[in-house]
């Protein structure tokens, strides 16, 4: 089924050209945005159909193109099949989405020729068996999305947010060029030979690293997150959705597959290394969501939130892996692709929730929402569902992945080193932390621009959205529902993936009565999210239902009680900030440095009180700050190159000859 | 030794470490000294049940100083002082409460490896009593590196010494010499420092060390 | 005749617990008033309370959406589906393997996460307040009880709670001071999360201390008994939590004979009366506390649960 699935990608890169001239026809963007539904639809159902048929799953394909003496390798295997599920499925709700979304669009020409050939390098990079084409690929990719970043360019922020992101992208290929190198120094680009080669325990070591650099800076890990909270927002919606739900997501790809794949046997020290970043990306990623006021930027930092828990699961399957307990391995792993999975579901519906209010109200600042819920009560459903699915709470997806996650950290006593065995319970701690900080952080999102009144004249004359982009929410709605209630299904379909990458599988789950999901034996832990669903629709039913017949069913409207003070005035309201003061007053002063000024002027004059909270970011000013203060330095040093007479750069340039050879010759 | 036994010397060499948390958590003069006088209780708990386990009668001797001077003398003399000094009110931390139990939580986890890795050998209840009486002292020295107070530092040093009497009666106990000489050495610290409370209060009107710092010409 | 058997038992403890749930409130209410020296309601008050809501009009905000109206039911399915997955008077009834203990805390969490939006949904200042504290007490007493769960579960070698309950009540548990300590943390989470004394106050109506009752403000009617209805059975729950796990005697199973059962149930009666009067203490002997002084009363919970955890770790290792 490759063949399909490399067709499917042609079709993509060809309507990438297309986009140019049809972004000047009036119906252009619906051909487009029809088109690449079509293509990633189908890339969707062929690596679905692939994961569900195991014997005949792996198949490989070269294609003349590329480096003259490689060729570019493409192989289709379980993890590849599985991000394709992941990446088209995302490509399919965006796509639908952008067919509604994209009239308001203004300038069109800027986003149709990106949009495709963006989806294109996406599953090119999960399809890639050679370094060369998972390299060109992921900067493709890179630079696709960058142009959608400044699409809207001539916003100052988007500006810096693009020239931010464009910095951060070029590390990672640095860093992940310099992976491949190392590996590729004993065997040459192929990640077959790769895979078949054995590369020394310091080599390895490196590669790690660096490839945790790379893709990390991706994914968003800290310290390396300083772009995307910019960079995501920055896009259109349908865009942000398919870069924080999806593009993520082929980061983690990439990890996953160079260090559970390429690499031999993990050595105990990479898990160590993995979760000591991991958990704390979880919690301050979160944290960090819950001080804005920006929808976009919520849900971008939120992305990190969840980035930090998947690499969390991942570095406690390479731990165990490393002390040869496979059979938790497998559990930690699948805990970490079933959340990779979920989180593109929810983040792209939220993004694209956020996209519909934008839409309907011009504003991305939730202190000029609210009261939504009554304006557009199909989009207010669905990002419920959303919120509820990513606060991690029952019967929705995110809970089931996160609590796999907590199974596998209850096994960790059964390691042997002494480091890990500290270290696990209180990235445990962390990730509880964050989970209590993603509910607090989707309430305000959710109570501040859904609920309460109108804080503007834009929230209260909202309307509602297309129904293309409300389809395509409520099939990611659904989607998020039926993973949360059916989690054995999704469980089993990752089988393969896991024992692929780890060498074992989880315990069969399909086929338990009543459905129920038992990661390890039923005396240790079991869930049931259908019967928790129908338990909780039943026993709130018969309530409902017992209460109208028996007692009362009379209801009247009246104004708002509030004590006996109500006021008319919507700026009476909790706002964003202030329902998240009495957490930044508990966390804010370590984290972000945070300091509340109040200027009170004294009772006669007439000057308006001033309350002002200054938040700084740590790392930024810790880490970035400092660099490019360095590089700013050595820069305006070597700007004297500039200018030189013709005859001084000619002696450069023949001084680098004489010493290349003298390097040759000796 | 059967595991009753264990488990009850696990017990209260555990609550001891638990006693030196609340000792971080307090910010009130009078209830740091409450909590120091159970501390010294359940020390004196710990050794006796150690005395029996043991049966060696001289680690009575031990649990009966601990109980007499720690748990009811000190404190009680520590109370006068305060009121006599007039300072019951809140201490000031040198950083929060939050930040010192995560700091206390580390320093637990390591003494907790450190313990384990170095005594492989030893039998269990020796290794965990070691590991515990260490974190006892790791958070009295937290306790009096976190604290401005000069009645509260001298409170985290009997807490350390508290942790060190734990480690000695737990590894097969100290002979009775030794004990009565610690114990009467930390007497002399508390009347000397006791004094010197007293010499610091007239001398700067305070008794917050940085009153000294000052003095010395260290900070502005 | 075992599946119905099954079925009847499972069926006896949901309209146990949920006939239980107002007279426990009541129970402490009474307790706490004695030991004030005054008489105090009468132990079936809030049975009363409870009916006379329900009978009422329901008085609605011009501006409260669908939400606001489902919210109450969705609270109370929630938080009685959690409180029939403890064990009461028995292990191992028929449905207690649909949610584990990490599942329970979970949905007792969808459960206030639609309260704190409820507390939104009218646009007051109050609700807003309730609210924002309420996520704030949340977001440290959920990793706390988490945590605290994490230390149970490694000493009893699951998060399943019937499982758990019986592994306390064998000989092999011993005396452990992680234990301990998860009962001093679990006990704090319990105060914090059912607004007692000293993090909120129950019987507060002054407007800016409260929490959990500046959240329910625009509440009338049946929706109003639903959630004090679903307030008393997370007391509940906490409270058969507490028993299930640190006084685990006496416990059936659900095979066991009828006057198992009925034992069974007896002690559980006696437990809660133990408890519920201890609670009463509690609260009568100790002043409500600022309200940026309870993250570090909870911050202590976190820290205690934390350690508990490392301490199984290493003893778990020797």
């Amino acid at each position: 089924m490759i063949a399909v699935a490399l067709w499917s990608v042609a079709v993509l890169l060809a309507l990438a050209p297309a986009g140019i001239v049809l972004s000047r026809h009036p119906r252009g963007s619906i051909i487009l945005y029809g088109g690449c539904l079509i293509a990633t639809s189908a890339l969707c159902i062929t690596a679905l159909s692939d994961l569900f048929d195991v014997p005949h799953l792996t198949q490989s394909a070269t294609l003349p193109v590329g480096l003259p003496w490689l060729g570019a390798h493409f192989r289709l295997d379980a993890l590849s099949a599985f991000f394709l599920v992941v990446v088209n499925l995302g490509g399919v709700a965006a796509s639908l989405f952008a067919l509604g979304y994209s009239r308001h669009e203004d300038s069109p020409g800027r986003v149709l020729p990106f949009y495709p050939a963006y989806l294109a390098a996406m599953n090119v990079v999960v399809l890639a068996n050679d370094a060369f084409s998972f390299l060109v690929a992921w900067e493709f990719m890179s630079l696709t999305s960058w142009a959608m970043v400044v699409s809207h360019h001539r916003e100052a922020e988007n500006v810096r947010a693009g020239y931010v992101y464009l910095l951060m992208a070029s590390f990672g290929t640095l860093t992940l060029l310099l992976a491949f190198g190392l590996l590729a120094s004993g065997a040459g680009y192929d990640f077959d030979a790769i895979r078949a080669s054995h590369p020394s325990a310091a080599l390895t070591g490196m590669v790690v690293i660096l490839v945790l650099l790379g893709a990390g800076s991706k994914a968003g890990l800290v310290p390396l997150h300083a772009w995307l909270p910019l960079a995501h927002p920055a896009a259109p919606s349908h865009v942000s959705g398919l870069m924080s739900g999806v593009m993520t997501k082929v980061a983690v790809y990439g990890f996953v597959r160079i260090v559970f794949d390429l690499l031999p046997e993990p050595v105990w020290w990479w898990s160590m290394v993995v979760l000591l970043v991991g958990g704390p990306t979880a919690t301050l990623g979160v944290l960090y969501a819950l001080m804005q006021r920006d929808i976009k930027r919520v849900l971008a930092y939120s992305t990190i939130e969840n980035i930090g828990i998947i690499f969390t699961g991942l570095g406690l399957a390479l731990a165990f892996k490393a002390e040869g307990l496979d059979w938790v391995a497998a559990l930690a792993f699948t805990a970490a692709m079933l959340h990779v999975f979920n989180h593109a579901l929810f983040k792209s519906l939220l993004f694209f929730g956020a996209g519909a209010v934008l839409g309907a109200t011009g504003e991305r600042d939730m202190e000029k929402l609210g009261g939504l819920i009554h304006r557009m009560p199909t989009t207010a459903v669905a990002v419920l569902v959303g919120c509820i699915a990513i606060s991690a709470l029952p019967p929705f997806n995110g809970f089931v992945s996160e609590w796999l996650t907590f199974q596998a950290i209850l096994l960790s006593p059964q390691l042997s080193s002494w480091g890990l065995k500290l270290i696990i319970p209180a990235v445990g701690g962390l990730l509880a932390l964050a989970a209590a900080f993603a509910a607090a952080c989707f309430v305000k999102l959710y109570g501040i621009s859904f609920l309460g009144r109108p804080r503007s004249d834009v929230a209260a004359s909202a309307h509602e959205t297309d129904r293309f982009s409300l389809t395509a929410m409520l099939m990611l709605a659904a989607l998020c529902l039926l993973a949360g209630i059916l989690p054995g299904l999704f469980i089993d379909a990752l089988a393969p993936v896991s024992k692929n990458m780890v060498g074992n599988v989880m315990p069969h789950q399909v086929g338990l009565q009543w459905l129920t999901i038992v990661p390890i034996a039923e005396s240790r832990s079991s869930y049931n999210g259908l019967l928790v669903f129908l338990f909780v629709a039943l026993c709130g039913t018969a309530a409902a239902s017992a209460i109208h017949r028996f007692a009362s069913d009379r209801l009247r409207r009246t104004a708002a009680w509030d004590c006996g003070y109500p006021d008319p005035n919507p700026t009476i309201q909790y706002s964003a900030s202030s329902f998240s003061q009495p957490i930044r007053r508990v966390f804010g002063s370590v984290v972000f440095a945070a300091r509340e000024i109040g200027e009170m002027p004294p009772p006669s004059s007439p000057l308006p009180a001033r309350f002002q909270v200054e938040l700084r970011d740590l790392i930024w000013d810790g880490l970035y700050a400092p660099i490019a203060i360095v590089i700013g330095f050595a820069t305006d040093r070597i700007n004297i190159l500039q200018f030189l007479s013709i005859r001084r750069y000619l002696t450069l340039v023949f001084v680098a000859l004489i010493v290349l050879l003298l390097v040759v010759a000796v | 030794m059967s595991s009753l036994q264990f488990d009850i010397a696990h017990l209260l060499a555990g609550s001891l470490v638990l006693a030196s948390f609340m000792m971080l958590y307090q910010d009130r003069l009078y209830a740091l000294l409450n909590v120091y006088a159970l501390h010294a209780g359940v020390l004196a708990l710990s050794v006796a049940w150690q005395a029996y386990v043991q049966q060696a009668p001289h680690l009575y001797v031990t649990a009966l100083i601990a109980l007499v001077f720690k748990a009811i003398i000190i404190p009680v003399a520590l109370h006068r002082i305060i009121r006599r000094l007039g300072i019951h009110r809140e201490i000031e931390n040198v950083i929060g409460v939050g930040l010192t139990m995560m700091a206390g939580i580390g320093l637990v986890a390591l003494s907790m490896v450190v313990m384990l890795r170095v005594t492989p050998d030893a039998d269990a209840l020796a290794r965990e009593d070691l590991a515990f009486a260490l974190s006892v002292v790791l958070l009295g020295l937290l306790i009096m590196v976190t604290r401005r107070n000069a009645v509260s530092q001298v409170v985290g040093f009997m807490s350390l010494e508290n942790g060190l009497v734990l480690a000695a009666t737990g590894a097969k106990g100290m002979p009775l010499v030794v004990e009565i000489s610690v114990a009467f050495s930390v007497l002399i610290a508390f009347i000397v420092i006791g004094i010197f409370l007293f010499r610091i209060r007239e001398r700067f009107d305070s008794v917050d060390v940085q009153a000294l710092d000052r003095f010395r010409g260290e900070r502005r | 005749m075992s599946a119905l058997r099954d079925i009847l038992s499972q069926g006896a403890q949901m309209s146990l617990v949920l006939g239980l749930a107002p007279l426990l409130t009541g129970f402490v209410r009474k307790v706490k008033a004695r030991l004030l020296r005054r008489r105090g309601p009468p132990l079936l008050q809030p049975y009363r309370d409870l009916i006379r809501l329900m009978r009422k009009d329901v008085v609605l905000a011009d501006n409260a959406s669908w939400l606001f109206r489902v919210i109450p039911y969705l609270m109370f399915a929630g938080t009685w589906v959690a409180v029939s997955l403890v064990p009461t008077f028995g292990n191992g009834l028929l449905f207690s393997w649909t949610a584990d203990l990490i599942a329970i805390i979970a949905l007792l969490g969808s459960a206030r996460f639609f309260q704190a939006l409820a507390g939104m949904d009218v646009g007051t200042a109050f609700g807003g307040i309730g609210s924002s504290r309420e996520v704030m007490i949340a977001s440290l007493a959920e990793p706390a009880m988490l945590i605290t769960v994490f230390s149970v579960a490694m000493i009893a070698g699951s998060t399943q709670l019937s499982y758990v309950a019986e592994f306390m009540g064998s000989d092999a548990v011993g005396l452990r001071v992680s234990l301990g300590m998860a009962f001093v943390a679990l006990t704090i989470v319990a105060l914090a999360e059912n607004a007692r004394i000293p993090v909120d106050n129950p019987a507060t109506h002054l407007e800016l201390t409260m929490v959990h009752e500046a959240m329910v403000l625009e509440y009338s009617g049946r929706h109003l008994a639903l959630i004090d209805l679903s307030s008393q059975l997370k007391l509940l729950l906490y409270v058969s939590l507490i028993a299930c796990v640190f006084l685990p005697w006496g416990t059936a199973t659900a095979d066991a004979s009828v006057a198992r059962l009925v034992s069974g149930a007896l002690l559980y009666f006696g437990k809660l009366t133990v408890l519920g009067f201890l609670l009463a203490v509690f609260e009568t002997s100790i002043a409500k506390m600022r309200v940026f002084r309870i993250p570090e009363f909870l911050g202590a919970a976190l820290m205690l649960a934390l350690l508990a955890t490392l301490l199984r770790f290493v003893s778990g290792s020797l």
